[in-house]
């Protein structure tokens, strides 16, 4: 399939291109953001009662991974209200750019720093205490406000999104599985920018900001760390940059070499596994562990969590990549096939998610009417009962994602084979086996 | 082989073991009684095995707060105060398995009060892993095509 430029559209780029529907939308989420703020510090302490638990855990999260991720990649990021305070305190603006040198320090961030590794740490820590998070409005509250401070605090300390790019636990594994989805930025012609004086879609100009992602939109090759937040179609003299329709995971045909990447693909893949065992198993012993944090319990569960992650996971797959010869080292081949496990991940977590979305989108209904669970019924929906949608496609619902899965794994590894020259068959059994224990923990 | 002729092949393969009808093991039902001691956040036995056709009575005891257990599949629940015991009786006639879940608010894990109900074997998982064996032996057989 060939790409379609959906910026051809008079429209659609009208609409991109114009800050004032992006400010809505903006503005829209920040205040729900901050409403589900105040619900988890002020609610009720009943977590399928509190705005912040359903809305957040449940609606936001079906949203983001059942359709915003596979679809639109980073499109989440283009609307999130995290990074906005601090933008706007250190550019001085809300909107279009004013003659004012940047605010505050404005510094780079180090180069130690350029990387995924912070953003897997964070998300680490937040997996660990998950049961915990997921559950508990206040803690959710406090999670989400020490988000939204670490964004304004890093905005007046590091030029553009430094929160956004290095440091957000959601952004990046959005970044990684961004890369299978149908939607792509990218320019229209390289040598116009290489021939464009001044580069303002990365230094900016009157008609924008320079990238807010510390993206040179010019040498971009795949979604990863491109937040499409539409400031380069804005700044570009040249109307050289377009949004694309492209085949599905178009960028994971591209060479990687990145351990953080490829750790964060174990990462996200060995986590969806714990959470499917753990959450939506029949075992309490493991849902005591995880959720009695700072018990010896917990801190089993949190070495084994680790174990897993950085040591099980990575060390079957390196033991499989080491079947069979080749001339790169065990290192380049590890992050070249690590790309497999990129589609194998997702569809993991769609059949997670499927499972724990469906079961409980009715709280959904209930706290639109009584959002912070003090009595009100604001819609007449407060009083409506549970009950678990949709549970006779669950099952088959969760087979296709994850033997889809499979064979998107499958595929990708091949594609990888072929430009290694290593047999793809290692990493195959290896997505084979990691699916058949998914299929068991789910079914 | 043609790669084509190879994908039909494949293709109507996993639809028979997707859908092709599995033989029942013929057993006498049995009137299958269960008692289950809940508490936050598990049920104890937390995975119940019957037959196809068996009468289900479980019988549910809170240890603290009060709590339910609702059925997947077959929509059926029960809620028991503390201490107090309550009976559920149902027809096991779907064969798989199903989740079973409390359906009263019981505190901050109540969500993932979680148990486990098979109904003779569990088909849809076998069926599943056979079509995930099936797609990587495709795989496999489309890299020797191209090798």
């Amino acid at each position: 399939m060939a790409k379609i430029e959906l910026t051809r559209n008079r429209f659609l780029k009208s609409i991109l291109v114009n800050r004032y529907p992006q400010l809505a939308v903006f503005i829209v989420m920040l205040m729900g953001y901050i409403f589900a703020i105040l619900a988890g510090l002020i609610g009720t302490p009943v977590g399928s009662h509190n705005f912040s638990i359903v809305f957040v855990w449940i609606a936001w999260w079906a949203i983001l991974i059942l359709v915003a991720v596979p679809f639109f990649g980073r499109g989440w990021c283009a609307v999130c209200p995290i990074p906005l305070p601090g933008e706007w305190l250190q550019r001085g603006a809300a909107l279009a750019p004013s003659d004012k040198k940047p605010k505050w320090l404005n510094l780079r961030v180090p180069k130690m720093f350029r990387n995924m590794w912070l953003q897997n740490l964070s998300f680490l820590l937040l997996a660990l205490f998950s049961s915990v998070l997921l559950t508990t409005p206040n803690i959710t509250g406090i999670v989400l406000a020490a988000m939204l401070f670490a964004a304004i605090g890093l905005s007046m300390v590091f030029e553009r999104r430094a929160f956004c790019r290095y440091l957000c636990p959601v952004g990046g594994f959005i970044g990684i599985y961004s890369q299978t989805a149908p939607i792509e930025l990218r320019i229209k012609d390289k040598q116009v920018c290489a021939n464009c004086e001044g580069k303002p879609c990365y230094n900016g100009s009157s008609a924008g900001y320079g990238c807010p992602w510390d993206v040179f939109p010019g040498g971009l090759t795949k979604n990863t760390y491109c937040g499409l937040c539409m400031e380069c179609i804005r700044t570009c003299p040249h109307d050289n940059i377009a949004v694309n329709l492209r085949p599905f995971s178009a960028d994971l045909a591209k060479p990687s070499t990145r351990m953080d990447e490829a750790f964060k693909a174990f990462i996200m893949l060995g986590s969806s596994m714990i959470y499917a065992g753990v959450l939506l198993g029949p075992w309490g012993t493991l849902k005591d562990a995880a959720y009695n944090v700072g018990t010896s319990a917990w801190f089993l569960y949190a070495v084994t969590f680790l174990t897993l992650i950085f040591i099980v996971l990575p060390g079957f797959f390196t033991l499989g990549l080491l079947q069979s010869k080749s001339s790169l080292s065990i290192k380049q081949r590890f992050a070249s096939f690590s790309r497999a496990l990129i589609p194998l991940g997702l569809m993991f977590w769609v059949a997670f998610s499927l499972s724990f979305v469906l079961t409980n989108a009715s709280y959904i209904i209930a706290a639109l009417s009584d959002p912070l669970g003090l009595g009100w019924n604001l819609f007449g929906t407060a009083d409506a009962v549970w009950q678990p949608m949709l549970t006779t496609l669950l099952a088959p619902a969760e087979t296709l994602a994850l033997v889809g899965g499979l064979i998107w794994s499958a595929r990708t590894a091949q594609k990888a084979a072929n430009e290694v020259k290593v047999s793809s068959i290692p990493v195959i059994t290896y997505s084979f086996l990691l699916t058949a224990i998914m299929l068991w923990l789910l079914l | 082989m043609n790669p084509r002729f190879s994908l039909l092949l494949f293709g109507i393969a996993g639809l028979v073991v997707a859908f092709i009808p599995l033989p029942v093991p013929s057993s006498a039902h049995q009137e299958r009684t269960f008692r289950i001691e809940a508490g936050q956040f598990s049920y104890s036995p937390s995975e119940l095995r019957v037959n196809t056709g068996d009468t289900v009575t479980i019988q549910l005891v809170s240890n603290d707060v009060v709590h339910g257990l609702y059925v997947d599949g077959y929509n059926v629940s029960v809620e028991a105060d503390p201490g107090q015991t309550t009976t559920l009786t149902f027809m096991a006639n779907k064969p798989g398995s199903f989740r079973f879940r409390c359906n009263v608010t019981c505190g901050a894990m109540h969500p993932f009060m979680i148990g486990k109900l098979t109904v003779g074997s569990n088909n849809w998982l076998y069926r599943s892993l056979g079509l995930a064996a099936l797609a990587v032996i495709g795989m496999l057989v489309s890299v020797k095509q191209k090798a």
